[in-house]
């Protein structure tokens, strides 16, 4: 197989590279959307826990007036 | 939210340094080959990300043969993310042979040529994992009908590799063979460099991944556990607290 000249050849190394980077890019990028997904719903959950552990605190006032 | 995980921390960094010198090594150390010239400089990529997606494959098949044995979730979704990986690695795979083709024999593909040909049909093959995987609802029937399949198709890899090997057609260069001069020790060394490097960027990604999943997991049994208090706190006089699902 004759060798390619390397103004010919370089554009094809270059597009092995990059593809290869792309995709590991990719992977990536849709990771970090999946981690911002969880770090949001980390957040809701503890706004929740908070709302519960507040909400029985009142309860347990409420008995104790009572 | 803190992921503290020391010993992904360590690998990635391996994963960086080491793929990082394999590029080095691949751009300014290793010599062209007589052959095929600068183009032969895609193989560093190349045949280690296949090489790992075809490992990728057959350590799904382990895990899955642990998993049918102990009836362990873990080594289902080790199994499951190998498989994933392999498939990530072997669509890089494809692409990266794809575009080496194009400019060494003029071709974006070649059915004619058994390595690619066959490649595609494992590649295919892992590629039906998901629809199977996820077409079954009970989560203990769709665990075990997925270890089944990645045992057999993991089996199917190195018996696919020896046909291969074994057919006549060897259009496909074998590269790094040690055959009739062999491979010159710097070009062996880059590519052992790559091979390592692409393999760590593997165990990474799983490690990634693994990891990715089981916070999901945890955040799961964390909103199970709280919406049953929120729904304990219903029966009392307390007003109830409200479903927070806004953040999904």
């Amino acid at each position: 197989m004759p060798a390619l000249p390397l103004d010919e050849a370089g554009k094809y190394v270059a597009g092995a590279y990059v593809v290869f980077v792309a995709l590991l890019g990719i992977y990536v990028a849709i990771m970090a959307v999946r981690i911002d997904r969880m770090r949001a719903e980390l957040a809701d959950l503890a706004e929740l826990a908070e709302r519960q552990a507040a909400s029985s605190a009142e309860a347990k006032r409420e008995e104790v007036r009572t | 939210m803190s992921l503290k995980m020391p010993s992904l921390r360590a690998t990635a960094a391996a994963t960086a340094v080491v793929l990082g010198g394999a590029f080095a090594l691949v751009f300014f150390y290793a010599p062209n080959d007589a052959d095929q010239g600068f183009v032969q400089k895609i193989f560093y990529v190349h045949v280690p990300i296949a090489i790992c997606a075809l490992l990728g494959f057959v350590v799904a098949a382990i895990h899955a043969i642990r998993h049918l044995r102990t009836g362990d979730a873990v080594h289902d979704v080790r199994s499951y993310v190998a498989i994933h990986m392999g498939v990530i690695f072997g669509t890089a795979a494809l692409l990266t042979g794809a575009i080496w083709a194009r400019a060494a024999w003029g071709k974006w593909w070649v059915w004619e040529e058994p390595t690619l040909v066959s490649f595609l049909i494992v590649y295919l093959l892992y590629a039906t994992y998901y629809p199977l995987r996820y077409a079954i609802a009970d989560r203990e029937r769709q665990a075990r009908y997925a270890s089944v399949f990645a045992i057999t198709a993991g089996a199917f890899v190195p018996l696919n590799f020896m046909a291969v090997r074994l057919a006549e057609s060897l259009v496909h260069p074998r590269v790094f063979a040690t055959a009739e001069g062999g491979l010159p020790g710097s070009m062996m060394l880059t590519f052992l460099v790559a091979l390592a490097g692409m393999a760590l960027l593997f165990v990474t990604l799983m490690r990634f991944e693994l990891a990715a999943k089981a916070t999901r997991g945890q955040i799961s049994r964390l909103r199970r556990a709280l919406d049953a208090g929120g729904a304990a706190g219903t029966s009392s006089r307390i007003a109830p607290v409200a479903p927070a699902e806004g953040g999904r």
